[in-house]
């Protein structure tokens, strides 16, 4: 493999000669230290509660539900109510995150710990929400599998009024600097960074489109204006 | 697959002929670009936007070779491993050694062009590995034994009752009566089915809409989630990219992403977006072990550096599929090889070489739609016409083709036969066609007259009516 490796870089660069724009690779290493936002489209460029709004009307168009909470604490409620007016079982996959809630105010039946086939609704918190297209955007880490956004048919998400971005860019620039280690990639980017617009589809079959094609078919979105403790 | 372009004008005439083809080539070809338009018109950067996407994939071909170390050097540092693959062979033999040294039995793969293009299925099964496609649209081919007929709509070709009948035929377990009428219940038993794949699957194997070299990272873009689940629960996840996929930052992704999903299906963003970067962390309560990218060249550093390079800023986006006027008459199949339409009739000869797919550059009436919604900016008319031209110089294109045009040639040379000549016909034909304005047949023009009439000409040129005008 090595071999081709070598194969490979020779060919790149034998192209070059042969009228490939010149390598400034000063200039391409800048690009990748600065890593400077191209074009940001003004929709997202909108104060705290213009992007609040915008997020929730453009998750709602891409199906998903949003409701807005003053305390972390009437999450539970939320959820059970959820859960009721959709008619699903009261049972629910959370995370270490949210051990602290007042879950014994509700009836619901709370489970933490690795995702299984059989889990009907995950309950997952969101590194941050994006105005501009409604997407929400997930970090793996501790408290924080990755399945459990895409494996139970349910998804409720919550994300803190706070954390509602206007663009992608500003999420990349806070997740630069939430790390507080570095500034090396090893240092900020989680193993897996989902971006979540909407609940799971396919129109694939007759062009026909249908929600909870391998993921979740509902998308509940909690925004919660005072954060998590 | 065996590429079958070469019978391109047998597949033409079996695509025209198939009803239910040409019903699903109406409804694709009304829907898409009417969402296309309608995500562009909201979003007043989209044009601007268009023009960055083009000059980021610019930079990055033109420092490639920076890039593709520097995007290893990334993975490298998360644990992970890049294997460089010159060609099919050498990929589908990486991809068979990472199976065999994970033990695997079975692999649930997302849905990539790539795999298609190296024909890893094929390969994976004839070496005792099974793999299981996903995605709903590459389930349904995979059962069938078909290549996709659409980059991202694979199987866009079928009826939902041809659908219900492989279901029948392939999940033998289930009651033979059971109600398969309608998309709903053959998506849910698609996903009880392929539920139990993603469990049990040893390695999961996805392509990549992009690679970030800043990162390490490759980017996923699904609407099902089916590549979430992919990577994230087998023990293995493999990549499998080829190498034009490089994107410098996390900025120059999104800036792609932002025209990618408008461009395809009209979405303003895909539901599912994944940056994934090596294996899971210490700390990660989930996620695969082992990481591994495979990175393919397979033809693609030949046209760095020739008048096809542009051709390698091409997203998989399939907008010029979807706006072509051929493709929407005979549909993926008939371009006899996994890519289609504009993209692939530049695509395919530049990567299997122009000897298969002579006829695929020619299946074009250059009509410039594929290139004003490129959200690329691909020149696909100029390169169509750069094939055609390469043809005729070195003498591949229909002996009859070269001898007509020479003939052109020589007499569009000279200015006074030319008018004679021209004069000449066209007077023949108005008179032949000058009761109804048609004319049914013509010598040497069966090919149009089979199916259309032939509009006839006024009688008289162009010349000699301007100058009747007093020009």
């Amino acid at each position: 493999m090595s071999s081709s490796r070598q194969y490979i870089l020779d060919r790149v660069r034998a192209a070059k000669k042969g009228g490939l724009a010149k390598t400034d690779s000063d200039v391409a290493r800048s690009r990748l230290h600065d890593h400077s936002p191209n074009l940001i489209p003004k929709r997202g460029s909108v104060d705290k509660e213009a992007r609040i709004s915008l997020f929730a009307e453009e998750a709602e168009k891409v199906d998903a539900s949003v409701v807005r909470l003053k305390h972390i604490n009437q999450v539970p409620q939320e959820i059970a109510r959820f859960l009721k007016a959709a008619n699903l079982q009261p049972k629910i996959r959370s995370t270490e995150k949210l051990k602290n809630l007042p879950w014994s105010e509700t009836l619901l039946d709370v489970e933490t710990g690795p995702v299984i086939g059989s889990d009907g609704v995950g309950v997952t918190v969101a590194f941050a929400g994006v105005a501009e297209t409604g997407t929400l955007v997930v970090c793996s880490g501790p408290g924080s599998p990755t399945a459990l956004n895409f494996l139970p048919l349910t998804n409720v998400a919550i994300v803190e009024a706070d954390k509602i971005y206007g663009n992608y860019e500003d999420v990349f620039k806070n997740l630069r600097a939430q790390s507080g280690k570095g500034q090396a990639p090893i240092d900020y980017m989680p193993r897996t960074l989902n971006f979540i617009t909407g609940p799971s589809r396919s129109a694939d079959i007759e062009q026909t489109l249908l929600l909870g094609a391998h993921g979740p078919q509902r998308l509940h979105i909690i925004i919660v204006d005072d954060g998590l403790a | 697959m065996e590429p079958t372009s070469r019978a391109f004008h047998d597949n033409t005439r079996e695509a025209l002929a198939d009803a239910t083809l040409q019903a699903a080539l109406g409804k694709l070809t009304r829907g898409f670009p009417v969402k296309r338009r309608q995500a562009a018109d909201r979003l007043p950067e989209f044009e601007d936007l268009r023009d960055q996407a083009r000059d980021i994939k610019n930079h990055s071909l033109a420092n490639l070779d920076f890039y593709l170390q520097q995007f290893e050097a990334r993975v490298s540092d998360w644990g992970g491993q890049v294997h460089w693959a010159k060609d099919s062979e050498e990929a589908c033999q990486a991809i068979l050694d990472i199976c065999r040294n994970a033990n695997a039995k079975t692999v649930t793969k997302s849905k990539s062009m790539i795999g298609e293009e190296i024909a890893i299925n094929d390969f994976l099964e004839k070496n005792g590995i099974e793999p299981i496609e996903t995605d709903l649209g590459e389930y349904i081919i995979q059962l069938r034994k078909e290549p996709p007929s659409h980059i991202i709509a694979p199987a866009i070709h079928l009826s939902k009752e041809q659908v219900a009948e492989t279901f029948l035929g392939a999940h033998t377990d289930l009651p033979a009566d059971r109600p398969l009428e309608e998309p709903r219940a053959l998506l849910e038993e698609a996903r009880e089915k392929l539920r139990q794949k993603f469990i049990a699957a040893d390695v999961g194997l996805t392509g990549a809409n992009m690679l970030v070299a800043e990162t390490g990272s490759n980017v996923l873009v699904t609407n099902e989630g089916n590549a979430d689940l992919t990577y994230s629960l087998p023990r293995v996840h493999i990549v499998i990219a080829s190498l034009e996929k490089i994107v410098p930052t996390l900025e120059d992704a999104a800036t792609v992403l932002r025209v990618l999903a408008r461009s395809a299906t009209g979405q303003e963003m895909s539901v599912y977006t994944t940056f994934c970067s090596g294996p899971k962390r210490l700390e990660d309560p989930d996620g695969p072990e082992e990481y591994h990218v495979v990175l393919l060249d397979n033809g693609r550093t030949d046209l760095l550096g020739t008048e096809f390079q542009e051709m390698l800023r091409c997203i998989r986006c399939g907008a010029c599929l979807n706006h072509c006027p051929v493709y929407k008459s005979i549909g993926g199949h008939a371009y006899g090889w996994v890519y289609s339409g504009p993209m692939g009739a530049v695509l395919i000869p530049g990567l299997i070489g122009m000897n298969e797919a002579s006829h695929l550059p020619n299946a074009s009436t250059l009509c410039g739609k594929c290139e004003s919604v490129c959200p690329m900016r691909i020149p696909l008319p100029r390169m169509l016409r750069a094939w055609r031209k390469r043809q005729f110089e070195r003498k591949q294109s229909s002996p009859s083709a070269r001898l007509i045009l020479s003939l052109w040639a020589w007499v569009a040379k000279k200015p006074m036969l030319y008018r004679f000549v021209n004069r000449q016909i066209i007077a023949t034909l108005g008179a032949i066609g000058k009761k109804t304005g048609r004319i049914s047949w013509l010598p040497l023009a069966g090919g149009w007259t089979s199916k259309r009439d032939f509009p006839a000409p006024a009688g008289k040129t162009f010349m000699d009516l301007y100058k009747e005008h007093g020009g």
